[in-house]
């Protein structure tokens, strides 16, 4: 993958690399696709993904939760870890100018 | 007294004897932590709150309302959240983070749960991601049996407290092999169950489809007393699976048939599948003698071995190094340095802040998934890469299927070779994944596996044997490694750090 790849998979990545990070990555990702490339070999014509492992054993329940409260007000517990908080609220920087 | 060199089993009548209290046991460990601290097996120790917690127990054992675990200490991975002790999955985004809660296992396992005493939380590779440790951004933990060597990963910190007697067992992941490869490197006895058997719920994610969480510990027996109280629906957790419980050492010493007709060997009537492919030429010579040597014990004890295939074995690879980084830039995106976790002191705006706080935050191995997963999923590659590799799975998983019409588990080995040097791999990232063959497999599929020792090379390392069971097996897996550690006594070995090297083990 070269440079401009990189960068606009850093990119839709949410990372800042430096070039230093782009060329190690740029050679990297070229023997990573070569290993995944192998994928491209196989015939998989009529078999359909397994997204959960277990879906092969057995069909799978999504039961729902009762619709009723179970946790209480922890916003400050919550929001302890918090980078940067303001009377309750997360502090960002200014999206619209 | 070497309360360290105790399993559960003797800890518990300790306990239940008098012999020693859980704060007496709970001070021991944390002596022996604090004396073997260069280890880096620990990356959170509060001496105050785990003898708080022994006191706990200790009257719960008085009032008699104590349980099989109750008062032993145990170690915890760093990818559970727990509310007192810091929550970073071994990497630096997460520094100094608490959770406002702890994970389903922490709780199970805690005083509310099974009564049993936390030490503190175990070192690993950044979010789970690596195979020897050395991508924990707080340093690797060393192997005890060699400080020069990797413990394995990601789960190399509980692996390592084990085996060098820092506690007497120890929580762990599996994704990949996060369980069995450290398990294997350190002498010990690991599980993975099956996918959805116990609790994701506090686990910090990796790849949500594949991990599991597990027992780390001396033996096979200790194992099942952890499964006992971990497994089973959590309502926390959508992906936990509404079975009904089950005691998992209820076929431990019982023979493999259970007819009322005369078995001489408690084994008999059990077929092991061994693949092919997993005695590939890559696989180290010692390992595989080690292997083979375990096989014939087995057959000692009355199982037949049968020849199988798992024809897509090496595809393994690829297909998880497709879908486990997908999953993880997908879980991964919630580090955006705006609710918990680092954020960059230096930004001009929104986006800068979260692509800086996450470049600062997150390490090589770690950016390396997410730019992998990130491409498999964008637009233009996810068929021929993200869905292609969901149907190889279910080729992979289907191909495991077949075998256990001919067999009742499989076997085989853990990794390729024993634990390596520091450095030796950690240049190549595709060299490092390659390790992963024979343990990749059952994650894609969610079956249960574990490792069991069953050898040591010429280099006084630990070898591993994987055994691979079909869906919800667990108890009859530890059954069998029960069988097997009964007769041998490669589980006995001892890390020089724990006594002087033992004589060599012999199958009887």
């Amino acid at each position: 993958m070269n440079t401009e790849e990189i960068k606009h998979l850093a990119k839709l990545s949410g990372l800042e690399l430096n070039p230093a990070e782009i060329a190690l990555i740029s050679e990297e990702m070229g023997a990573i696709l070569l290993l995944v490339g192998k994928l491209q070999a196989v015939d998989t014509a009529g078999v359909d993904p397994l997204f959960h492992p277990i879906a092969l054993i057995e069909e799978l329940s999504q039961p729902f939760r009762i619709d009723q409260v179970t946790e209480t007000d922890l916003r400050d517990v919550n929001m302890a870890c918090a980078p940067a908080v303001h009377e309750g609220l997360f502090l960002v920087p200014k999206v619209i100018e | 007294m070497n309360w360290h060199l105790q399993n559960l089993t003797q800890l518990q009548n300790s306990l239940q004897q008098g012999l020693i209290d859980s704060v007496g046991l709970t001070s021991f460990f944390l002596e022996r932590i604090s004396q073997l601290k260069h280890l880096n097996a620990f990356l959170d120790v509060q001496p105050e709150i785990s003898m708080a917690q022994a006191r706990q127990a200790d009257l719960l054992i008085r009032e008699g309302k104590g349980g099989p675990l109750t008062g032993i200490p145990i170690a915890h991975k760093d990818v559970f959240v727990t509310k007192v002790w810091k929550s970073t999955a071994g990497s630096k985004i997460l520094a100094n983070y608490s959770s406002p809660f702890d994970a389903t296992v922490v709780e199970r396992l805690g005083l509310d749960g099974a009564g049993m005493v936390s030490l503190g939380k175990t070192n690993m590779d950044e979010f789970a991601m690596g195979s020897s440790n050395e991508n924990s951004a707080y340093g690797p933990t060393l192997n005890p049996w060699n400080l020069e060597r990797v413990p394995g990963g990601s789960s190399g910190g509980s692996a390592a407290a084990v085996a060098a007697g820092l506690a007497p067992i120890a929580t762990g992941t599996d994704t990949g092999g996060s369980i069995r490869q450290p398990a294997a490197f350190c002498g010990l006895t690991g599980l993975k169950p099956t996918y959805g058997r116990v609790s994701r719920y506090g686990m910090i994610a990796y790849a949500s489809s594949l991990d599991q969480a597990g027992p780390m510990g001396k033996n096979a027996k200790d194992c099942s007393l952890i499964m006992n109280a971990i497994a089973g629906h959590d309502p926390k957790d959508s992906s936990s699976l509404e079975k009904d419980n089950e005691d998992y050492c209820r076929y431990l010493g019982k023979p493999w048939l259970d007819k009322n007709n005369l078995v001489d060997k408690p084994l008999q009537g059990l077929r092991i599948g061994v693949p092919k492919e997993y005695f590939s030429d890559g696989l180290d010579g010692e390992v595989r003698t080690a292997v083979e040597n375990a096989l014939r014990a087995f057959e000692d004890l009355g199982a037949v071995c049968v020849d199988v295939s798992l024809p897509k074995t090496e595809l393994s690879i690829p297909t998880y190094y497709v879908l486990a980084p997908a999953e993880a830039s997908s879980n991964l995106s919630r580090y955006d340095g705006v609710r918990y976790g680092h954020r960059s002191a230096d930004y001009k705006n929104l986006a800068q802040m979260y692509e800086r706080s996450r470049a600062e935050g997150f390490g090589a191995e770690v950016k390396r998934r997410i730019l992998i997963g990130t491409y498999v999923l964008s637009q233009g590659y996810y068929d021929a890469y993200y869905l292609q590799a969901q149907k190889i799975r279910r080729i992979i998983a289907q191909d495991f299927q077949n075998t256990f019409l001919e067999c009742d588990v499989l076997m085989g080995p853990v990794a390729p070779g024993v634990a390596w040097k520091f450095s030796e791999k950690s240049s190549d990232p595709v060299q490092m994944y390659l390790e992963d063959i024979y343990t990749l497999s059952p994650n894609l599929a969610g079956l249960p596996a574990m490792s069991i020792p069953c050898g040591c090379s010429t280099s006084k390392m630990p070898i591993g044997l994987q055994i691979i069971g079909n869906y919800f097996s667990e108890a009859r897996m530890l059954q069998i490694a029960d069988f097997f550690q009964q007769a041998s006594n490669w589980h006995l070995q001892q890390s020089p750090l724990l006594a002087p090297p033992a004589s060599n083990g012999e199958v009887s």
